[in-house]
C-alpha cells in the first residue's frame, strides 16, 4: 500500500476527515507502517501509551481484562483509530488490542500526534469536536441509563 | 639514579667508548696520509721531480722498516714505475684512502648512533621502571603529562649526545693541543700568548654559559609545565565549558606562552653575545701575532720564517677549539636537562625491584589472617583518613565496612590494596608488611574495585582478562625470518639493559583462573560477566562489531553455520517474513535501492558512496542498462514527494527524523532544483544536478517511503545491473567491495548482518516490541545467538577483534 492509499485511508477516519490531504500526507510518511498476523497484540491494558494506530486493513478485538480473563468489549475494522484517548490524557492503555485477522496499521507516534495538533489548529479542532461528539453520545447514552435504572428501581 | 650525565653514559658504555675512540685513532692514519698524498702528486709525476731524464723510473709502494735489534726488514720490494705509470698509481691510493676514509667516517658515525640509541632506550625504560615503581603518594603531585614529557622530549638529546661524550673531546682536544704544541715549538712567547687566549676562552666562556644553562632550565621547566596545562585543558575539558572558564584558560596559556618567550629570547640573544665574544677572543689572537710579534721581528728579534710558521699553526687551532666548546655546551645543556629529569625520577621510598620480580608460578591463596595494627593513614593533605585502627580478618571471614563515603572505609580498603601506603601502623600478613610482601602474592591475592576504575586502551578481551597477566608463561616458537628477528630484539633489549620478555607470550594465566586454555575460558567469564549484568551489552557490542577475520578463521565459519540455522528457527517458528534474505538473482525490498545495486559491502575508508558514484566502471554500468535515466526519474520523484511534504516545516521539526536521504537543509536546494528541471530531460541536467537527483534513489525503500516508485520491471533491471557489476569488475573495486555470498563470510559487514544475511522487513513487529527495526533486529539476533552458541565463547572471541 502507497503513501496515497494511505491518505485516502486517512481521510476515511472520522477523525481526520477534515484535515487537508497535503497534511495527512505528512503524517502518514511519518508514521511506521505495521503488520500483524491473527493473533498478535498492537498493545496491552496497563502498557504506557506511546502511539496511536489507524487500522488500514483487517480487524482487531478490544479485550478488557476481568477477575473472570479477558472480556471482548468491542471489535474495530479498518479506517478506524484506536489509542487515541490514551496518548492524549497521558494515561496507560485502558484495554488490549489484538488482531483478529492479518492487519496492517499505520502506528502514529505519541510525539508526532500531539507535535501535529499544535503545529494544524484545525486538526485540533476536529478532533475536540469527534470528542465532543462522543462526549454528548456518552452523556446521553449515560442519562438514558440512569433513567431506565430509576424506573426499574421504582 | 646516576647524577652525572657523563658518568651515567661512561658507566653503562664504558666498553664501546673506549672501542670507538680506538677506531677513531685508527682512522687518523688514512686520513693524515691522504693530505700528504696530493703534494706528492704535484711534486712528483706532475712536476717531474725525480723524472727528469726520459724513460725514468720510481719505486712505487716499498715497503721497508727499521726494526730495532733485527736491522733493516724489507717486507716488499716494490714497482718500478714511470712517470705516467706513477700518476695513475698515486691517483688510485688517492681515491682508495677516499674511500678507506668514507668507510671510517661510515662505521664510526653508524656506531656512535647505534650508541646513542641503544642510550636513549635504557634512560627511557629505566624511567618508566622507575613510574611503576613510584610510591603512590607520588603521583598525586606529578601530572602524567608532564611525567610523559621527560621521558619522551626530555631525554631524547642524550642519546644524540652519548656517541659524542668521550670521543669528540678527544679528538678535537687532540687535534687543538698538537697545533698548540707547534706554534710553541715554534716560538715559545708566542706560543704562550695563544695559551693564554685559550686559557682565557676557558675560563670566560664557561662563566657566561652559566646564565645560559640556568636559562635552559627554566625552559625546560616552563615547557614541561606547559605541556602538564595542556593535558589537564584536555582532561577538564567537560568542567571549562561547565563553567564558562575557557577564557580563563585562554588567559593562562597566554601568561605562560609569554614566559616561554621571554626566557628563550634571553637565551637567544645571550647565546650570541656568548659566540661573539667567543669569536672576539679567537680572532684576536692573530692581532697579537701580527702587532707584538710584527714588532719582534722588526726589532730583529724574532725570525721572520718564524713569525709564518707560527701565523699558519695558528689557523689549525682555532677550528678544534671552536668544536670543543660548541660540545662542552651541548654537554652542559644535556646535563642539565637530565640532571632535571633525574631529579623528578629519584624519589624516596621507591618500590624495590624485588617486589615485582617476575613469578610465573600460580600464587597460593592467603593462608592467614590480614592484620591491621595501629593504622593511621592520611589523605594528601595530611588530614587522617583513619586513625590507631587495628582489626584482623581471618581467612574465609566476609567482612563489610559500612559508613557513609568518606567515613574511612575506603580508605581502609586502599590500604588493603596499597594504594595508601601508612603513616603510622602497618598492615600484616602472618607476621609481614604488606608492603614487603611481592607483589605476586599482594596483587593477585588481594584486588580492590574501587569506584574510579581504569580501563586500559585495547581490546574488551584485553581489559577482561588484564587481571591474569603476570609473566609471560609459554615460549614462542620462532622460525626463519622471525627467529632471527627475535633474536635481534632480545640482544638489543639485553644491550640497553631492558628486559627480555616476551609480548608475543600468552601471558594469560589459565590456571589461576580455574581452566585449563583459552578454549575454556568463556565457562569462568560468563558468570562473571552475568553476575555484572554485563552479558547482554556485550552481546549486543559484539553483534554490532566487525570481526577481524584473519584472527578468528573458525569463528566466521561458524557464523554461516548460524546463519542457515537461524533461517531454518525462523521458518520453524513460522516468522520467516520477518528477515527478508539477501538473494543474488532477487531484488530485496527491504533493503535500499543502493543495497541492492551493490550488493555487497565497501570497506571503508578505502571506498565510499561518493568514490563509487565517481567510479567510470560503476557509471559504464548504469550508461549500458540505461538505469541512470530510471534512477534519474525516481530522484525527481523523490526530491518532489520530498519537498512537498517538508517544505513547510521549520528545520528542527521532530518530523525530520524520519526524512532518511536528505536533510532540512537539503530542503531549499531541491527546490530549487526541482524548478529548475522541470519539464527538461536527463540531458539538460549538469553533472552535478544529474549526481544530486540520482543520489536521492540509492536510499529509497519501497516499504519505508512509500512513494511507489518500484515496479516489477525496474527491480528486474537493477539486478541485472547488479549482475553486469559484478561480472566484470575491475580488480581494483574488487579489492574495496566485497559481495554477499550465503556461503561466505563477509569481512566488512557487521557480525550481525552475517547473522541474519538479510533486512528485517520494516512493517514486521513482534507484538510490542514495535518501535522500528533496530530493535527488532538486535533482539531477535540475540535470542537467536544465546540460542545456538551455548558456548558464546565464539562472541568473546568476535570482541576480542574489535577494538
Amino acid at each position: 500500500m502507497l503513501l496515497k492509499d494511505e491518505v485516502e485511508m486517512l481521510r476515511r477516519v472520522p477523525l481526520f476527515s477534515g484535515v487537508a490531504p497535503a497534511k495527512l500526507k505528512l503524517l502518514a510518511f511519518t508514521s511506521d507502517r505495521v503488520s500483524y498476523k491473527a493473533g498478535q497484540t498492537l498493545f496491552r491494558q496497563g502498557d504506557p501509551a506511546d502511539a496511536a494506530y489507524v487500522i488500514l486493513t483487517g480487524a482487531a478485538d478490544i479485550l478488557s481484562d476481568s477477575p473472570s480473563g479477558e472480556i471482548k468489549v468491542a471489535e474495530i475494522e479498518h479506517d478506524s483509530i484506536v489509542g487515541e484517548i490514551a496518548i492524549l490524557c497521558d494515561v496507560s492503555r485502558t484495554a488490549t488490542v489484538r488482531a483478529n485477522s492479518a492487519l496492517e496499521a499505520l502506528r502514529i507516534s505519541k510525539e508526532h500526534f500531539l507535535k501535529l495538533l499544535s503545529d494544524y489548529p484545525e486538526m485540533t479542532i476536529e478532533i475536540m469536536r469527534v470528542l465532543a461528539d462522543r462526549l454528548s453520545h456518552t452523556t446521553t447514552e449515560l442519562s438514558e441509563a440512569r433513567s431506565k435504572q430509576k424506573q426499574a428501581a421504582k | 639514579m646516576e647524577k652525572s650525565l657523563t658518568r651515567y653514559i661512561w658507566s653503562n658504555t664504558r666498553l664501546q667508548q673506549i672501542w670507538i675512540l680506538l677506531v677513531v685513532a685508527v682512522s687518523m692514519i688514512p686520513y693524515f696520509l691522504s693530505f700528504d698524498l696530493p703534494k706528492q702528486i704535484v711534486n712528483g709525476p706532475i712536476q717531474g721531480t725525480g723524472f727528469e731524464t726520459p724513460g725514468a723510473t720510481q719505486t712505487f709502494m716499498r715497503i721497508q722498516y727499521d726494526v730495532p735489534y733485527f736491522g733493516e726488514v724489507l717486507f716488499f720490494d716494490g714497482l718500478e714505475l714511470t712517470r705516467f705509470q706513477m700518476l695513475m698509481a698515486l691517483s688510485l691510493v688517492f681515491l682508495f684512502l677516499v674511500v678507506i676514509n668514507g668507510l671510517f667516517k661510515l662505521y664510526i658515525n653508524t656506531y656512535k648512533g647505534r650508541l646513542g640509541e641503544r642510550m636513549l632506550r635504557r634512560i627511557r625504560f629505566e624511567l618508566i621502571d622507575r613510574v611503576l615503581r613510584f610510591p603512590p603518594a607520588n603521583f598525586k603531585r606529578v601530572k602524567s603529562a608532564e611525567i610523559a614529557t621527560m621521558i619522551k622530549d626530555e631525554v631524547e638529546p642524550m642519546g644524540g649526545f652519548t656517541g659524542d661524550a668521550f670521543v669528540q673531546p678527544a679528538l678535537l682536544g687532540g687535534q687543538a693541543l698538537t697545533a698548540l704544541i707547534f706554534i710553541i715549538m715554534q716560538n715559545f712567547w708566542l706560543g704562550m700568548i695563544a695559551a693564554a687566549i685559550v686559557a682565557v676562552q676557558g675560563v670566560v666562556i664557561p662563566r657566561m654559559r652559566k646564565r645560559l644553562i640556568d636559562l635552559g632550565r627554566q625552559r625546560q621547566l616552563t615547557a614541561r609545565e606547559l605541556s602538564g596545562r595542556v593535558g589537564e585543558i584536555v582532561d577538564g575539558i567537560g568542567t571549562i565549558h561547565g563553567h564558562d572558564t575557557s577564557n580563563y584558560e585562554r588567559a593562562d596559556i597566554a601568561a605562560r606562552l609569554g614566559l616561554i618567550f621571554s626566557i628563550r629570547y634571553d637565551l637567544y640573544q645571550w647565546k650570541f653575545l656568548v659566540k661573539f665574544i667567543n669569536n672576539f677572543l679567537a680572532q684576536v689572537t692573530p692581532f697579537l701575532f701580527y702587532s707584538i710579534g710584527g714588532y719582534l721581528a722588526l726589532q730583529g728579534r724574532l725570525d721572520i720564517g718564524q713569525l709564518v710558521a707560527v701565523i699558519n699553526a695558528y689557523k689549525d687551532l682555532p677550528g678544534p677549539l671552536k668544536e670543543l666548546i660548541d660540545w662542552d655546551q651541548a654537554r652542559q645543556d644535556v646535563q642539565v636537562k637530565y640532571a632535571q629529569v633525574v631529579e623528578q625520577f629519584n624519589v624516596d621510598r621507591l618500590v624495590d625491584p624485588q617486589i615485582q620480580a617476575l613469578v610465573p608460578e600460580p600464587v597460593d591463596p592467603l593462608q592467614h589472617s590480614i592484620n591491621a595494627v595501629n593504622l593511621t593513614l592520611l589523605d594528601d593533605t595530611g588530614a587522617p583518613l583513619i586513625e590507631h585502627v587495628s582489626l584482623e580478618i581471618k581467612p574465609g571471614e566476609t567482612v563489610a565496612i559500612v559508613g557513609t563515603s568518606g567515613s574511612g572505609g575506603e580508605a581502609l580498603a586502599e590500604g588493603f590494596a596499597r594504594l595508601i601506603w601508612p603513616e603510622q601502623g602497618r598492615i600484616t600478613i602472618d607476621g609481614k608488611d604488606i608492603l614487603d610482601l611481592p607483589e605476586s602474592i599482594t596483587g593477585r591475592r588481594i584486588a580492590y574495585a574501587s569506584s574510579d576504575t581504569y580501563f586500559f586502551h585495547g581490546t574488551l578481551r584485553d581489559n577482561l582478562l588484564y587481571s591474569l597477566k603476570h609473566a609471560p608463561l609459554t615460549k614462542v616458537e620462532y622460525e626463519g625470518k622471525s627467529a632471527a628477528q627475535y633474536k635481534w630484539n632480545i640482544n638489543e633489549a639485553r644491550r640497553a639493559g631492558n628486559p627480555e620478555l616476551d609480548l608475543n607470550s600468552d601471558w594469560v594465566d589459565y590456571v589461576s583462573a580455574g581452566v585449563t586454555g583459552p578454549h575454556d575460558l568463556f565457562t569462568v567469564v560468563r558468570p562473571v560477566l552475568d553476575a555484572v549484568l554485563m552479558s547482554q551489552d556485550i552481546l549486543d557490542m559484539a553483534l554490532r562489531s566487525t570481526v577481524n577475520t584473519a584472527a578468528h578463521s573458525g569463528l566466521t565459519d561458524r557464523i554461516v553455520e548460524l546463519r542457515q540455522a537461524l533461517r531454518k528457527r525462523l521458518k520453524k517458528e513460522d516468522l520467516e517474513d520477518l528477515v527478508v534474505p539477501l538473494k543474488l538473482d532477487a531484488y530485496n525490498p527491504q533493503a535500499t535501492v543502493g543495497e541492492n545495486l551493490l550488493f555487497g559491502t565497501m570497506k571503508r575508508p578505502m571506498m565510499t558512496n561518493r568514490k563509487l558514484a565517481a567510479h567510470p566502471y560503476f557509471r559504464s554500468i548504469l550508461r549500458e542498462t540505461d538505469l541512470h535515466l530510471d534512477l534519474y526519474a525516481m530522484g525527481l520523484e523523490i526530491a518532489a514527494n520530498a519537498v512537498e511534504l517538508f517544505q513547510d516545516l521549520p528545520p528542527d521539526h521532530p518530523f525530520f527524523q524520519q526524512l532518511t536521504f536528505m536533510t532540512a537543509d537539503d530542503i531549499p536546494h531541491y527546490q530549487q532544483l526541482l524548478q529548475k528541471l522541470e519539464g527538461r530531460g536527463f540531458d539538460d541536467a549538469s553533472q552535478d544536478e544529474r549526481s544530486s537527483i540520482i543520489r536521492l534513489s540509492f536510499s529509497y525503500v519501497e516499504p519505508r517511503h512509500r512513494f511507489g516508485l518500484l515496479t516489477d520491471e525496474l527491480m528486474a533491471k537493477i539486478v541485472d545491473a547488479r549482475a553486469r557489476f559484478h561480472n566484470n569488475m575491475p580488480d581494483e573495486l574488487k579489492a574495496v567491495i566485497e559481495r554477499y555470498d550465503p556461503e561466505r563470510y563477509t569481512a566488512a559487514a557487521t557480525l550481525m548482518d552475517n547473522v541474519l544475511f538479510g533486512r528485517v522487513g520494516f512493517t514486521q513487529v513482534d507484538g510490542s516490541s514495535v518501535y522500528a527495526s533496530s530493535c527488532a533486529r538486535f533482539s531477535t539476533g540475540c535470542n537467536f545467538m544465546k540460542t545456538f552458541s551455548p558456548s558464546g565463547w565464539i562472541l568473546m572471541s568476535a570482541l576480542a577483534a574489535s577494538a
